[in-house]
């Protein structure tokens, strides 16, 4: 999944010059990273993203607070019977809101954590693209091609007949 | 970059906030927040911080003397603690409501307050955590509460009402508080991207975890918001519901009711509600936050209060009605009490604020007047408060025997650690405000329309031209409103 690590990097003011520069390059065979200050559905149906699995994270975790809460109201009544009214050890309607309450927050925490682990976050290490602006948290769109040095022309060439307010080049 | 001069190019404006013209003017007037405060600030969070201080005071009563510095006696176990236990809950529920029912519901006047609303939940659970924990007496056993395996093999009992809530308030306080602080990543990162002090840039660099707004996370990002707000739908239906079968479990008149948990659900979106207007007020007009607070806004909101406030007006009415109907005599009494005895004027207080007060709302004047609509939330919060007063303390006192009947009241312990309560709370907010991003700068550009080269592209359909020439995207009013 690593992409190459060098590349060029188009600035965008507008929302359709950045899927018009996506379709173009990924037309083109290049990888890119877009970056956005704002979900579009756009920028996904540009990108073909696929279905994100952070869903089967929050499947499992669900399914793990209800059998962890069933377990645990159920040992530590069995640990300690203690027969009140004449009821029964195991209540299970009684446990019911143990089971609920663990199902949501081992499904939401596992949740979290899928969404860390899917989307790297907290970021250390070298980043996916290495090029990176400011303003892409406030109005701009970015997309980085990645793209081998010999191809730079070509790849400036796109992002700037897309529309590109400002292309940048990582010369490192 | 040039931007100003390209967003001329397609001035097409959300419906919702004419006002806000780019995506870059969100990310300006969110970061005014967090610019230096002004004296007003400084004296209110000395406020705060000073309430907090007399709650410390209290508090230390409460442990070196005991409990007894309360005014809680047989019969009247719960008192002041309880009530504000159940208040601040109650309070959080608003928030949750419009940061997950409402995103499930896509309901696009929720983006610009939803960020207010999930503060307030945290930190009204934050607040409301304290009562059980000052409530015990001996707030170093807090941990008994907790299913921790012990030597003598003793567990906590899990048929017990009072469990399910220690389960029910903490998985709320956990997941609210996740769900609060995932929404903030990606604008915290725009607050380090824009950050000129050197140490907020640090902070903010931290607590942004790297986020870039990447397609990568952004994609991830979604999914998962989308389904903490699905599993936080219905953990807060759940969590007053289940506070309320603290009560409703036992056979108290008065609590012995299958209708408290919805009756619970919906006073705790009405007291909520009010809370949110009553935070909303005051940071509009201190702010300068008309572009995002528009009457669009508290149009909607005075309605949901308006609901809730009629269901719980119909709680009232039928626990009258099956006090009288089921023929017990003991909860007949205790329904008779409530307006005529000793605690009359609570009862009264409940009812009025509650249930007759917010009907001034069917008045379109009176929703769209905010002063108006601020003085309602403010009787409704304290409406609410007594409403919880009035079903904890008079069941108590006035139940079954009259020989055991014992009126309750409050010390100045209990008060000072109830004003210190409202100080914990507004000492959390202000701090929040001036160090977190109180705007949800991400959110709020969902539903601006997106800077766009050829403007038919987006929103076109649905948008319009006004007399000004400024395009307006009408998606997501209703026919009505549009008059």
């Amino acid at each position: 999944m690593s992409k190459l690590r060098t590349g060029v990097l188009g600035v965008f003011a507008h929302l359709d010059s950045a899927t018009d520069a996506i379709r173009r390059l990924r037309g083109d065979g290049y990888e890119v990273t877009v970056y956005a200050p704002t979900p579009r559905h756009e920028l996904e149906e540009a990108l073909e993203t696929p279905e994100s699995p952070v869903r089967i994270f929050t499947l499992t975790g669900a399914f793990t607070g209800t059998a962890a809460g069933t377990a645990l109201a159920t040992w530590a009544s069995i640990d300690w019977p203690l027969i009140v009214g004449g009821k029964e050890i195991i209540a299970l309607p009684a446990f019911s809101v143990i089971m609920f309450e663990l199902t949501i927050l081992l499904g939401a925490l596992s949740t979290v954590g899928g969404l860390f682990l899917l989307a790297r976050l907290p970021h250390i290490g070298p980043a996916e693209a290495p090029m990176y602006h400011p303003s892409f948290t406030a109005g701009h769109f970015g997309v980085f091609a990645h793209a081998p040095r010999d191809r730079y022309d070509a790849v400036q060439a796109i992002l700037s007949e897309a529309g590109s307010e400002e292309v940048l080049v990582d010369h490192r | 970059m040039a931007t100003e001069t390209h967003h001329h190019e397609t001035a097409v404006r959300s419906a919702f906030h004419p006002d806000v013209a780019g995506y870059e003017q969100v990310n300006r007037d969110a970061n005014r927040l967090l610019t230096k405060p002004g004296k007003g600030y400084l004296a209110l969070l000395g406020m705060s911080i000073g309430l907090v201080g007399l709650m410390v005071i209290a508090e230390l009563h409460n442990i070196i003397y005991g409990l007894g510095m309360s005014g809680l006696t047989n019969p009247v176990g719960w008192g002041v603690y309880i009530t504000t236990f159940v208040f601040w809950v109650g309070i959080g529920h608003a928030g949750t409501l419009i940061s997950a029912i409402l995103y499930l519901f896509r309901a696009p006047w929720r983006q610009s307050i939803y960020r207010f609303a999930e503060a307030m939940t945290v930190f009204a659970v934050l607040t409301a955590a304290l009562f059980p924990i000052i409530h015990i007496g001996r707030p170093w056993f807090f941990y008994w509460l907790l299913p921790l395996p012990s030597q003598r093999h003793l567990w906590p009992n899990f048929r017990s009402p009072l469990l399910w809530d220690v389960f029910a308030v903490t998985t709320y306080l956990t997941v609210s508080s996740v769900f609060f602080f995932i929404g903030l990543i990606p604008d915290i990162a725009a607050a380090r991207d824009s950050a000129t002090h050197p140490m907020r840039k640090k902070v903010y660099t931290v607590l942004a975890l790297g986020w870039k707004g990447t397609d990568r996370e952004w994609r991830h990002f979604t999914r998962a918001y989308l389904f903490l707000a699905a599993l936080a739908t219905p953990l807060v239906l759940s969590v007053h519901s289940v506070v309320s079968w603290d009560f409703a479990v036992s056979i108290v008149p008065g609590w012995h009711t299958t209708i408290f948990a919805p009756y619970f659900v919906a006073g705790a979106i009405l007291s909520g509600v009010a809370m949110v207007v009553t935070l909303m007020v005051p940071v509009q007009r201190i702010f300068g936050l008309g572009a995002y607070f528009t009457p669009v806004h508290y149009d909607r909101l005075a309605k949901l209060l308006l609901l809730t406030s009629l269901i719980v007006g119909y709680a009232y009415g039928m626990e009258y009605f099956m006090a009288w109907y089921s023929g017990e005599l003991f909860e007949r009494d205790v329904f008779w009490d409530r307006v005529t005895g000793d605690y009359w004027w609570a009862g009264w207080s409940m009812i009025t604020f509650n249930a007759i007060i917010p009907q001034l709302l069917w008045i379109r004047k009176i929703r769209l007047n905010l002063n108006a609509f601020f003085l309602i939330s403010i009787f409704v919060n304290i409406g609410m408060w007594w409403e919880r007063f009035v079903i904890i303390v008079p069941s108590l006192a006035h139940s079954y025997e009259p020989w055991k009947f014992m009126n309750y009241h409050m010390t100045w312990v209990e008060a000072s650690i109830l004003m210190g309560s409202f100080g914990w709370f507004f000492m959390w907010f202000l701090l929040f405000l001036r160090y977190l991003p109180g705007l949800s700068i991400a959110e709020i550009k969902e539903v601006l329309p997106p800077p766009m080269r050829h403007a038919h592209d987006a929103a076109a359909h649905t948008a319009q031209v006004d007399a000004s020439g400024t395009q307006v995207d009408w998606s997501g009013y209703t026919e009505v409103e549009r008059r």
